[in-house]
């Protein structure tokens, strides 16, 4: 297709979607889909069919709208209400004119001047529940594929990589790497073969941001893929996608056959000499193959486990050929920083951390689910106006970011910003975006057991400190748990911290003691009320 | 996901069926050039179509894509999605993730494994195999179980109880 045809695409979907009466959006996100939101959207389809409403009034379905704990979520087109855990007969009420109908609902319809709306910005997740995310129509109806359309016509590799520099924009898999320093990196590497791959292995074991990127807006990580491709000079990527996310796995390999339909990949792109193709790799669980250079062993078709960096994947990565590895979000950002400018994108965040960052915002609080805000919110925004606080009259004690590689940040810190400095500056991480609230009913000891548990289970066994160090960690935290640990215990644990930062071959092993660290540093009297031998004697 | 669950061992079905598998895999194989570093699309087709990869299937495979045994076993091991043993009539799995994990998935592992098997192992009678997941994306739900393919949430003991009364799974005294 010409970039005509797309704005001819875009046109036509436009005035489409203008002519209906009402277009009503079903969540069909993970969590949505297991509070019956199929069977909503089945009611509703029927009834169109058996009304013949069809032409005025349409159902699809969509990502997700964020506020998961209170699925199903249906949102109207018409008058941008979202109606919260709707049975199918109800839903149907909105397929009337009567606008007395809908007013039945009204007590199910959500505020959206409550703080969890207003407190948002949504870059990333700009489409999610917006669009039918199986139809590539809907997204080039929302300005989508225009970015790569322009970087391939009106800009160099060179122009594109400075746009992305200037932007500020870094690494949303964990360790903020600054994006456009590493496209530079694998632009300047000599030879004509060169890969793209995105991370979507998500291994933290309480999130699912990526998750909802792929299910709600697969054709945006495409379409960022592909002027990462131009940009670098490459013309295959692979899409590394966790096994367990059936549904991300479907809506990914719908969006690559429509994009190769319309020619939006392949070869010759927009008519230019640029050609890219996407292929699938789907994982097989095992978390340490997040971490890049297993993941590109995984790839290969070996078991996953890392090697020794450098050399770094931009040298030396897929079958030996530079390599550029982006998380998902990461992907995501680009098309939007095109479109509207670095300068736009910098201008939100702090001065290190440009953007905004997807939360999965879990645990004790009232509203779960998934939320994007601007770098540098504080954290009491995020949890308290946002999440709205401790359910129930319990109390509000930590809560923990980074998963398994985080730290567990106490009420103390509470108005910590929310960036990459900030939050490593107090023994935590940004990590991918797992959000995880803990009231006064959890140990902390407990949660610190629960992800080394997690590490030692994941641990691939190439480097002895991983593979043994958190097999004695968990043996000792075990011990706290049972009230049998000793002194000596817990000196040697702490001991056992630094080794396996220290000496530990990859990422997994170097940030499995931070939980433990992150606990001892804020709440070391749990552990100490659990000695055997504490001052006072035993209990 | 409903696919995997639904397949059953090579043993219970017709030779029919056996056939039409063992195409279905050289399909995948000879659509990968039979090249090696095809090997883990290959063994999720494998599973896909039998369930699990039992030694003579993994054999097979090392044969076909001229890799050693010892390879083909090392990966199919690695990785926590393949399994060496034939699954049972239902898959239930519970969600460890830390969302879960803070809102009880654990009484809810403990249930499973006291009537019907360890985490990673299938019931003597062959009825349920019983898993555990890493996040399976509907946090706000915790704690989460996936009962065949389907995620459940909000999920209680009581509840669970019920679902393994209605398959008339027995209450066993110790897990053994
Ligand atoms: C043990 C381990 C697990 C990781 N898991 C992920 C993951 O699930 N997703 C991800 O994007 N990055 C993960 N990473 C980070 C990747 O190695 C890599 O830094 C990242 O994909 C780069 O993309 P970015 O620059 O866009 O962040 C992991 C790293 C380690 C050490
Ligand atoms: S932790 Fe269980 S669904 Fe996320």
């Amino acid at each position: 297709m010409t970039v005509e045809e797309l704005y001819e695409m875009r046109d036509r979907e436009r005035e489409r979607l203008a002519r209906l009466r009402e277009r009503i959006y079903c969540c069909s996100a993970a969590g949505c889909l297991s509070c019956g939101s199929e069977s909503v959207r089945r009611a509703l389809a029927a009834e169109i069919e058996a009304r013949g409403l069809k032409g005025q009034v349409e159902v699809c379905g969509s990502g997700c709208m964020g506020l998961c704990s209170r699925g199903p979520l249906v949102r109207t087109q018409s008058d941008g209400a979202i109606y919260a855990q709707l049975t199918p007969d109800e839903a149907l009420w909105l397929l009337s004119e009567d606008p007395a109908e809908r007013r039945r609902l009204e007590a199910k319809r959500l505020d959206l001047n409550d703080p969890f709306f207003t407190r948002q910005l949504k870059i990333v997740l700009a489409n999610s529940g917006y669009i039918d995310p199986e139809s590539v129509h809907d997204y080039v109806a929302m300005g989508g594929y225009q970015a790569l359309a322009k970087v391939l016509t009106e800009m160099t590799p060179e122009e594109v990589i400075e746009e992305i520099k200037a932007s500020g924009l870094r690494g949303r898999g964990g360790a903020g790497y600054p994006t456009g320093l590493k496209w530079e990196l694998v632009r300047r590497q000599p030879g004509d073969i060169k890969y793209v791959i995105c991370n979507a292995d998500e291994g933290d074991p309480g999130a699912f941001m990526d998750r909802s990127v792929l299910e709600g807006d697969p054709h945006r990580v495409l379409e960022g893929m592909a002027i990462a491709a131009y940009a670098v000079g490459a013309q295959q990527g692979y899409i590394y996608v966790r096994g367990e996310y059936g549904l991300a796995i479907q809506r990914l390999q719908l969006a690559i056959r429509q994009a190769e339909r319309e020619r939006l990949l392949g070869n010759r792109i927009f008519e230019t000499t640029f050609g890219f193709r996407v292929d699938l790799r789907i994982g097989a669980g095992a978390f340490v193959c997040g971490e890049e250079t297993a993941l590109i062993a995984s790839i290969e078709g070996k078991r996953g486990t890392p090697r020794q960096r450098p050399p770094y994947p931009p040298e030396r990565g897929l079958w030996g050929k530079p390599t550029l590895i982006n998380n998902v979000e990461t992907f995501a950002n680009v098309p939007p920083i095109i479109m509207n400018g670095a300068r736009w994108f910098a201008s939100i965040g702090t001065e290190t951390s440009k953007g905004t960052k997807v939360f999965a915002l879990a645990g004790a609080v009232r509203n779960t689910g998934l939320v994007e805000v601007p770098m540098g919110t504080p954290l009491r925004t995020i949890l308290f106006e946002i999440g709205g606080g401790v359910p129930e009259g319990r109390q509000f004690k930590a809560a923990q970011t980074g998963g398994p590689s985080g730290g567990c940040i106490p009420a103390e810190l509470l108005d910590v910003p929310v960036d990459y400095e900030s939050l490593a500056a107090i023994g935590s991480i940004m990590g991918s975006g797992g959000l995880i609230v803990l009231d006064d009913s959890s140990s902390m000891v407990d949660v610190a057991r629960f992800f080394m548990e997690f590490c030692m289970d994941e641990s691939c066994g190439k480097c002895i400190p991983c593979r043994a160090g958190t097999v004695q960690m968990h043996e000792i935290l075990c011990r706290f748990s049972r009230r049998e640990a000793t002194r000596q215990d817990l000196e040697l644990l702490e001991e056992l911290c630094v080794l396996l930062k220290e000496t530990s071959l990859c990422g997994l092993g170097q940030t499995a003691p931070n939980p433990v660290m992150s606990t001892l540093r804020y709440f070391r009297h749990e552990y100490e009320a659990r000695l055997t031998d504490r001052e006072g004697g035993a209990q | 996901m409903s696919a995997q669950t639904s397949v059953n061992s090579p043993e219970r079905s017709s030779g029919q069926a056996v056939d039409q598998r063992a195409k279905m895999l050289e399909r995948a194989m000879s659509r990968h050039h039979y090249a090696g570093d095809a090997l883990l699309e290959v063994l999720h087709t494998a599973q896909e179509l039998y369930g699990y990869l039992s030694p003579g299937l993994l054999r097979e495979i090392a044969r076909k894509l001229r890799l050693p045994p010892s390879h083909v076993y090392g990966v199919a091991t690695f990785y926590h999605f393949f399994t060496l043993q034939p699954r049972g009539e239902h898959t239930v799995m519970v969600c460890m993730g830390t969302a879960c994990y803070v809102k009880g998935a654990l009484g809810l592992l403990e249930v499973l494994e006291r009537r019907c098997a360890r985490a990673g192992s299938t019931s003597p009678d062959g009825k349920v195999s019983v898993g555990t997941a890493r996040c399976v994306g509907a946090c706000g739900l915790a704690p989460v179980i996936v009962w065949d393919g389907e995620i459940l949430g909000r999920v209680t003991p009581q509840e669970l109880n019920r679902r393994l009364d209605a398959l008339a799974v027995a209450e066993v005294r110790d897990d053994g």
